[in-house]
């Protein structure tokens, strides 16, 4: 589904990511982790085409189009969904006037009849359900004076109501205590279930979201390079040893 | 610069639309204002005596008045001898059809998109078009005369209406009212008079489109509504002019008058030429908008999208003298690229338990300036007054500017006043957030635009609700991508 091949980014001609090989197929969730600063969000946000990130060299395939080429609203349309570590505020629009643009901004470019009032209602009431949304929020302003754990709920009920192919948690479980971590998770794995073809990267700094949105592969970010890759019990390991083992490696890689 | 901050301001850089000059001949008064123009104004409107009287002695009195400075704008020294005062279509014939009217006047209201046909009549709408100082075409006149409303330009009211007139004319904005009504009182050429009588609801949205069309010549509309007891009526006004190279001086004088149980609305839609994205040429928009609320329990209402002109100066106000009146005010100011506004209103509370509602929505964008100003007075009398005010601005870009000057004078100790303020800005994050749900950039910022004005524009009739958020749009429309 989406092949990561040799990537390098600068961030304010600062070499973020040093080339990145990441392949992930249908069905699969990846889990990024590293240490901060090591480039988890940068690849993140690359991934969904954010401003101010400068593609130096490699390339990035989703369903076979040059991911690079499009715009941030086109790889929407293409089924890439990025759940942000710090969800915007946007006065004046509500929480539905602004999902159901987006709902059917995707679905007209893939040929479907856009939903009216009533099929989106229908559509919005299900998903509030699965992430525990309560149902005041959807007529509130985007994001506005919503608390953390919130605005971080409502991400992922974006997520179901989009229903994208590929879904990129940044850093999904920060701030968020136990009880909303696992309804996070919760939705995120109700998202894979519904259908076994979708794939999921969860960028994370800590091991305890793992424990709920269980990864297939584990990969270790660290000075803007995967120095090691694994199954779910690599992040054990890594929880239990800390960073610096896998730093250890990589400078001893480097030396060799 | 990031791509989000150019788009933004690509949007702000669109070109004005509506810019042609329709060529048809005019009836033109030569340059510069003295006694002898302001006779001939005059006479070719065809004036009793009091009229002319009254212009020239507006005429004298402005001669002993500065122009202010006051506001919170800019522009080069106007030389008011360098204006032309009159202009008329050539063919001056009345008109009682659409099919008499000359074709390269209809096709200029086609090009605007206003529907002057039947499509116009179809949906209820009276149209008294005002092609630069003359009517040219009045709608549905008969039907309003039946119910006993006047609805015709201020010229044939000046003779047909002399009494109604002369009893209102200048009541609620007096000839001595300020430098710009002044000049207007001594040289209007036209405008829309409106009397809705006792206990009479007009059944019908009045509606009046503006365009300043010959090349140099100042516009000054001259409009009056008077409401009788119980009476009701809402009046649209939306204006598009074309691209000029000269500014174009435009001082217009409304005055409202709502007497017992009289309601008015009052809703513009005003969208002359900006001026380009070097901020050369544009309109001078400089107006006088008053409403009374005479009697009790009166209600007049202003809502305004202004989205044109190079600088607009307007403060559409109520003055609640009647116990238990209701004075309200919505509005929308959008400025780009050079654009200036100053604009708000005033609310002066004379009567007992009056109410004033002011909510203002300004947007900046490009290298525009946009300020709200707004007077709410609670006179010595004004027990139980209330005013709720709540004033935002929304910037785009980040070389614009949004300022706020409330005044506030209470001066009876039972009156509660509230002013609410914020200002906002659209980001990038916000763009890029939209985008990532699948919402184009342009889509993203009409979006969040329109979410912000929604409070105004929920005030205006349906119909002219739609234009005004396609104004908004195509006011904001760009070279995205």
């Amino acid at each position: 589904m989406l092949s990561v091949k040799n990537l390098y980014v600068n961030v304010e001609d600062k070499e973020i990511l040093r080339g990145i090989n990441l392949e992930v197929r249908a069905g699969e969730i990846h889990a990024i982790m590293g240490p901060n600063g090591s480039g988890k969000s940068t690849l993140a946000n690359v991934l969904a085409g954010r401003d101010g990130y400068e593609v130096t060299s490699g390339e990035v395939i989703f369903e076979g189009k040059n991911l690079l080429e499009l715009k941030p609203e086109e790889r929407a349309h293409e089924g890439i969904f990025l759940a942000f570590q710090y969800p915007v505020e946007i006065p004046g629009i509500s929480n539905a006037t602004f999902l159901k643009t987006a709902v059917n901004e995707i679905r007209k470019h893939k040929g479907l009849e856009e939903l009216d009032a009533m099929e989106f209602l229908l559509l919005i009431k299900e998903k509030m359900k699965q992430v525990n949304l309560d149902e005041s929020l959807i007529s509130r302003p985007v994001n506005q004076g919503f608390s953390g754990g919130e605005k971080k709920k409502n991400e992922i009920f974006q997520l179901a109501v989009l229903d994208p192919k590929l879904a990129i948690l940044d850093e999904t479980d920060s701030g968020l205590d136990i009880d909303a971590l696992k309804i996070v998770a919760n939705g995120v794995n109700i998202f894979k279930q519904q259908n076994p073809d979708k794939a999921v990267i969860v960028v994370t700094h800590y091991q305890r979201l793992l424990d709920y949105i269980v990864p297939d592969f584990v990969n270790v970010l660290v000075k803007g390079k995967i120095v090691k890759s694994g199954g779910k019990e690599l992040a054990l390991e890594l929880e239990e040893k800390g960073y610096d083992w896998v730093k250890d490696d990589e400078t001893v890689s480097e030396k060799v | 610069m990031s791509t989000e901050i150019k788009t933004i301001e690509n949007l702000a850089n669109s070109e004005y639309k509506y810019g042609f000059v329709t060529d048809i001949e005019t009836d033109d008064a030569p340059k510069g204002l003295n006694e002898d123009i302001i006779k001939l104004i005059s006479k070719k409107k065809n004036e009793p005596g009091w009229m002319t009287e009254w212009r020239l002695k507006a005429y004298k009195y402005w001669l002993t008045m500065k122009e202010p400075t006051w506001q919170n704008v800019s522009y080069p020294p106007i030389d008011y001898q360098d204006i032309r005062y009159y202009s008329a279509p050539k063919s001056q014939a009345k008109y009682k059809s659409l099919e008499e009217v000359e074709p390269e006047i209809l096709k200029t209201y086609a090009k605007l998109g206003i529907p002057l046909e039947e499509q116009k009549l179809l949906a209820g709408v009276a149209v008294d078009a005002v092609f630069d100082s003359v009517s040219v075409a009045t709608t549905y006149k008969e039907k309003l005369s039946e119910l006993g409303i006047i609805f015709c330009s201020m010229s044939e009211a000046v003779n047909n209406h002399p009494d109604l007139v002369k009893k209102y004319l200048g009541s609620v904005v007096p000839y001595t009212d300020n430098f710009f009504a002044t000049l207007n009182s001594a040289v209007f050429t036209d405008g829309s008079f409106i009397y809705i009588p006792k206990d009479v609801r007009c059944p019908m949205e009045l509606s009046t489109y503006f365009r300043i069309n010959a090349a140099d010549t100042g516009q000054f509309e001259r409009t009056l509504i008077i409401a009788e007891e119980g009476a009701y009526v809402s009046y649209l006004e939306g204006c598009t002019a074309p691209i000029r190279d000269t500014n174009q001086l435009h001082a217009a004088v409304v005055e409202l008058v709502a007497l017992d149980n009289a309601q008015i609305k009052y809703s513009t839609v005003q969208n002359w030429y900006p001026g380009d994205a070097e901020g050369k040429g544009g309109i001078y928009n400089f107006v006088t908008k008053r409403g009374a609320c005479r009697g009790k329990n009166s209600k007049i209402s202003w809502t305004q999208v202004e989205t044109g002109s190079a600088i607009t100066w307007k403060y559409p106000g109520c003055i609640l003298q009647g116990d238990n009146s209701i004075g309200e005010f919505y509005s929308v100011a959008l400025t780009n690229n050079y654009q200036q506004a100053d604009t708000g209103t005033k609310m002066i509370h004379l009567g007992k338990n009056t109410r004033s509602t002011i909510v203002s929505k300004g947007i900046s964008a490009g290298r525009s300036n946009n300020t709200y100003r707004g007077l709410v007075r609670i006179g010595s009398k004004a027990e139980g007054a209330r005013n709720f005010s709540q004033c935002d601005s929304l910037l785009l870009g980040d070389k614009c500017g949004a300022h706020t000057f409330p005044y506030l004078e209470v001066d009876n100790p039972t009156a509660t006043v509230e002013h609410e303020a914020t200002t906002s800005k659209i980001g990038e994050d916000q763009i890029f957030y939209l985008n990532q749900r699948g919402i184009k950039t342009e889509d993203a910022v009409n979006l969040i635009v329109n979410g912000y004005c929604k409070e105004v524009f929920n005030e205006l009739p349906m119909e002219f609700a739609v234009e005004a958020q396609r104004l908004l749009s195509v006011s904001l429309e760009g070279s995205v991508g």
